[in-house]
């Protein structure tokens, strides 16, 4: 079986490891030989959102740097995979050289949920999670690489679990990087909106492919005193 | 000059040279939906009463005629100069006034009537609307001033959309100084997204189709 | 009335008219687009786009082409740069033809340019007559919402404006307000010497303007008086009256979800010979202000394709909390975030380009296919680079710059994770930088994890 190599994200290593650990033992049941190069840090994204492209741009040649001998990228998150894959072009669409490289490395990177579907080809990876969950579509998956359908798919092949859809999966939830500190009245009102949808599931776990947007949901539930958790689909679909 | 100084700017703007043409445009993609006669009429009345239109159906001018008649009740009427109206024996009914030429005349009597009475140019089966040129037959203000307009059209101009439309009329500018498209009655949802009908033009709007009809 | 977004955004009335209104637009638009409605949806969207494309690449052309086809029927082009320009030419025309009141239909670029204010400056009396804008006149503020100014006004609020501006009885039932309403506008159409209008649409090919509404008012506005004057921005172009087709098909759903509004008028001139009524001189100002600015930026130009839905602000999760008045300008929501500053210049409302969590959702309604996300990313580039130019970087430069140098640095990356990791759960709220401090206004914080990814992974000796 080839080997993967896994970009964890800055946010994942950090401060939600279980998501990495979650991601990689999914792979490892499919057969997949796992490889985490430490070099590895950041996308680049918060520069780049933040319009600061030339610090985005010093990361960005540090990533491609890092992976640029690895066959498969797999990445827990729909956000860093269109960084990398949508806007690393942006960033280098005056020099020929890096965007050479760029091309060359879009095709070998995947956004977990696809990585299984379409590299791997299996929506079953033979897990079991007992409770009623909601799926929330987070904006850069949704909106940057169609990803709707596929989680959902996979979701469905989890032993004892029950998908319920909120009326707005597809809102934003109010992250937005920066935007979540610069104008966090705003983003606290996004939250709270897409909350009061997610109660209406009844749901006990909201479950995303990013964890940032689970980040966000978790901080404003909790604030809320909601007793509804949070979980990446990586550690879902890892749970036995 | 304002004008050659604009333009310069946008020229500037834009990297582009005087009299530079513009590249090919393709040609407008018209679908005109295949929809048969009977159908048209149907389809136009379904989204005519739809929008709080009522549409009556009848065989011929004189039925035209007959209906307009009930409809009017005791209310005074302006109808246009269209002489499919006269040929429906409407500019002779006692309570309408037709045949104005003149503005002052007209608006006046626009402004007090109950009902404004007109044909219509064409119609759009897929949205009840009506098509009407501004010409010596049809003024504009008879089918925007009253608080109810009547509209009688023969069943052969009702178009199947607005593709077709603009396939047998590609330049209106060319025929009338204003074209309109009338598609229900007038209304507003400005205070509180609530629905209220009439606000400026007709409130109540009425369509009588004639099947057979040659208009003179 | 300025309010904060703060204020806005902790008011639970304007939250719910915000919210209720919007909703039930983008449930409409949806409807109106259904696969089983329009097929064609997105066929259309992207001719709508080539079709403005075509018209702002080669907008001189176009521009040419209109004044001559207006100039055929009777009607003048009347080329304005700024806001002053069209003032002069309508006090000038008002002066040289003894008019003294003027009946105006809705138009965002008359009120981009205060045409109003500078009128009444001059002693002449301008009326709005769609309701909403009707109603925001008498009480001196300006609209919430591109397609439905007064969303922020109860029947109450009305009620209250109308007896106290009109001097009439206390009325809160809505349909006698728009009775009362109707009754005051017919008598200004009918007196009005001078009409105004906006115009959706500039038809190049006819020399035509078009105009798309509910009410009626447009068309009054456009046929009662002697004069009628239609104000537009020089993007409105679109090459051909064939195309209308196409963008007529879009307007209406993406607004408010009706495959076409009530009445569309199409006028390319004054009243013709054989016709009885109809305005005797016909004006269309072509303006600028500014859109020239616009024009020449190859990326940012599209920004002129806009058709004036407001799908996008419907759909804006951002828009539905602050509410219009919370922009700076009165183009508001995405569209307006993207073309305020480009107008006005990045550092007039720097912080607008950033007002946003960049979903996307704006740019999957336009019906023209603005690429917004995209655009607010460059202007925040805009703005980084324009502070840096003026030297007002301030520590977030420095701060990306130790970012950059920081994920360069995979082992220093590891080492200051790991010492957050172990110093904040110890570090008080009290003490928390202002990125902190503004989170945990609204969230609970995640801790950092008490061992990072790599750390747990080199603990299981893997490669």
């Amino acid at each position: 079986m080839p080997r993967v190599s896994l970009f964890v994200t800055c946010i994942v290593d950090q401060a939600f490891p279980k998501v990495g650990l979650a991601m990689a033992e999914v792979l490892e049941r499919l057969g997949y030989e796992i490889e985490f190069l430490e070099a590895q840090t950041c996308c680049g994204q918060p520069a780049f959102n933040s319009g600061y492209l030339e610090p985005a741009r010093a990361v960005a040649r540090h990533f491609l740097r890092t992976f640029q001998g690895s066959e498969y990228i797999v990445v827990p998150s729909g956000s860093c995979t269109t960084m990398i894959a949508h806007h690393y072009e942006d960033l280098f669409a005056q020099d020929p050289a890096m965007l050479a490289e760029v091309e060359r490395l879009i095709p070998r990177v995947w956004e977990f949920s696809k990585f299984l579907l379409e590299v791997a080809q299996v929506d079953d990876v033979g897990a079991r999670f007992d409770g009623v969950v909601t799926y929330h579509d987070s904006c850069h998956a949704l909106r940057e690489m169609k990803i709707k359908s596929g989680p959902r798919r996979l979701l469905s092949k989890v032993a004892g679990l029950t998908l319920n859809e909120m009326d707005i999966p597809e809102e934003c939830c109010g992250f937005g990087g920066t935007f979540s500190v610069k104008f966090p009245e705003v983003s606290g009102g996004m939250a709270r909106t897409k909350i009061e949808s997610i109660v209406r599931t009844k749901a006990d776990t909201v479950v995303s492919i990013d964890s940032s947007c689970l980040m966000q949901l978790q901080g404003a539930m909790s604030r809320a005193k909601l007793p509804i958790r949070t979980m990446h689909l990586a550690e879902v679909l890892a749970s036995k | 000059m304002s004008r050659d100084y604009l333009l310069y700017k946008v020229r500037t703007a834009l990297g582009r040279v005087s009299s530079q043409a513009p590249p090919a445009l393709a040609a407008p993609m018209l679908h005109i939906p295949v929809i048969k006669r009977d159908s048209r009429v149907t389809e136009f009345i379904r989204h005519f009463e739809n929008l709080a239109g009522k549409a009556f159906r009848v065989a011929d001018a004189e039925a035209a005629g007959a209906c307009v008649a009930n409809l009017l009740e005791n209310r005074t009427a302006i109808a246009s100069n269209s002489p499919l109206l006269a040929q429906c024996g409407i500019t002779s009914l006692p309570a309408v006034r037709s045949g104005l030429r003149d503005l002052d005349q007209l608006r006046a009597a626009c402004a007090s009537a109950g009902v404004g009475i007109t044909s219509a140019d064409y119609a759009l089966s897929t949205t009840g609307t009506l098509v009407m040129l501004s010409s010596q037959r049809e003024a504009r203000l008879i089918s925007l001033l009253p608080p109810v307009h009547i509209a009688v059209i023969p069943a052969s101009a009702i178009l199947a959309n607005l593709d077709e439309l603009f396939t047998i009329l590609p330049t209106p500018a060319q025929q009338t100084s204003a074209m309109v498209f009338i598609t229900g009655p007038s209304r507003t949802a400005d205070i509180e997204q609530i629905l209220v009908r009439g606000v400026h033009g007709p409130g109540e709007i009425r369509v009588i189709i004639i099947d057979d009809v040659t208009v003179n | 009335m300025e309010t904060t977004i703060k204020q806005t955004v902790a008011d639970p009335k304007l939250q719910l008219a915000i919210y209720t209104a919007t909703g039930r637009l983008m449930a409409k638009r949806s409807e109106s687009i259904a696969s089983e409605v329009l097929p064609d949806y997105q066929d259309l969207r992207t001719q709508a786009n080539l079709l403005k494309k075509q018209a702002i690449e080669n907008l001189d052309w176009y521009l040419e082409q209109f004044e001559s086809n207006l100039a055929l029927h009777g009607g003048k082009a009347v080329y304005c740069k700024n806001a002053e320009e069209v003032a002069d030419f309508v006090l000038g025309l008002a002066r040289e033809r003894g008019a003294r009141l003027i009946v105006k239909s809705k138009s965002m670029t008359t009120e981009e340019i205060d045409l109003n204010e500078r009128l009444e400056h001059h002693g002449l009396e301008a009326v709005e007559t769609d309701l909403g804008e009707y109603i925001l006149q008498l009480a001196h503020e300006r609209p919430y919402h591109i397609v439905a100014p007064a969303l922020h006004k109860t029947r109450y609020d009305v009620a209250e404006i109308f007896s106290k501006r009109l001097g009439v009885e206390n009325e809160v039932v809505i349909e006698n307000q728009t009775m009362i309403a109707r009754r005051v506008l017919r008598e200004k159409f009918l007196s009005a010497d001078i009409g105004i209008t906006g115009a959706n649409f500039l038809v190049a090919d006819s020399g035509a303007v078009v105009l798309v509404e509910n009410e009626g008012n447009a068309r009054l506005t456009s046929s009662a008086p002697r004069i009628h004057i239609a104000v537009a921005g020089i993007e409105q172009l679109i090459p051909r009256a064939q195309d209308l087709a196409v963008f007529l098909q879009l307007l209406g759903r993406s607004a408010t979800g009706q495959p076409i509004t009530v009445y569309t008028s199409f006028l390319s001139g004054p009243r013709r010979a054989d016709e009885i009524d109809g305005p005797e001189e016909f004006y269309v100002v072509l303006l600028d202000n500014g859109r020239t600015r616009l024009l020449a930026d190859p990326e940012k130009r599209q920004s002129l394709y806009c058709i004036r839905c407001g799908a996008c602000l419907n759909t804006c999760p951002v828009y539905r909390k602050i509410g219009g008045h919370n922009y700076p300008w009165i183009y508001s929501g995405p569209i307006g975030a993207i073309i305020t500053p480009q107008f006005h210049g990045v550092m007039q409302d720097p912080w607008l380009p950033f007002a946003s969590s960049l979903c996307g959702a704006c740019a999957e309604v336009c019906p023209v296919k603005i690429e917004i996300p995209k655009l607010l990313l460059q202007l925040r580039s805009d703005v980084t680079a324009a502070k840096a130019s003026e030297g007002k970087s301030g520590v977030e430069l420095l701060a990306f710059r130790v970012f950059a140098w920081v994920m360069r640095h995979p082992r220093i990356f590891g080492f200051l994770g790991a010492v957050a990791a172990k110093l904040a759960p110890r570090v008080p709220k009290s003490m928390y930088p202002a990125a902190l401090r503004s989170w945990v206004s609204e969230r609970e914080l995640p801790m950092p994890a008490p061992q990072s990814f790599r750390q747990l992974w080199r603990k299981r000796g893997r490669p």
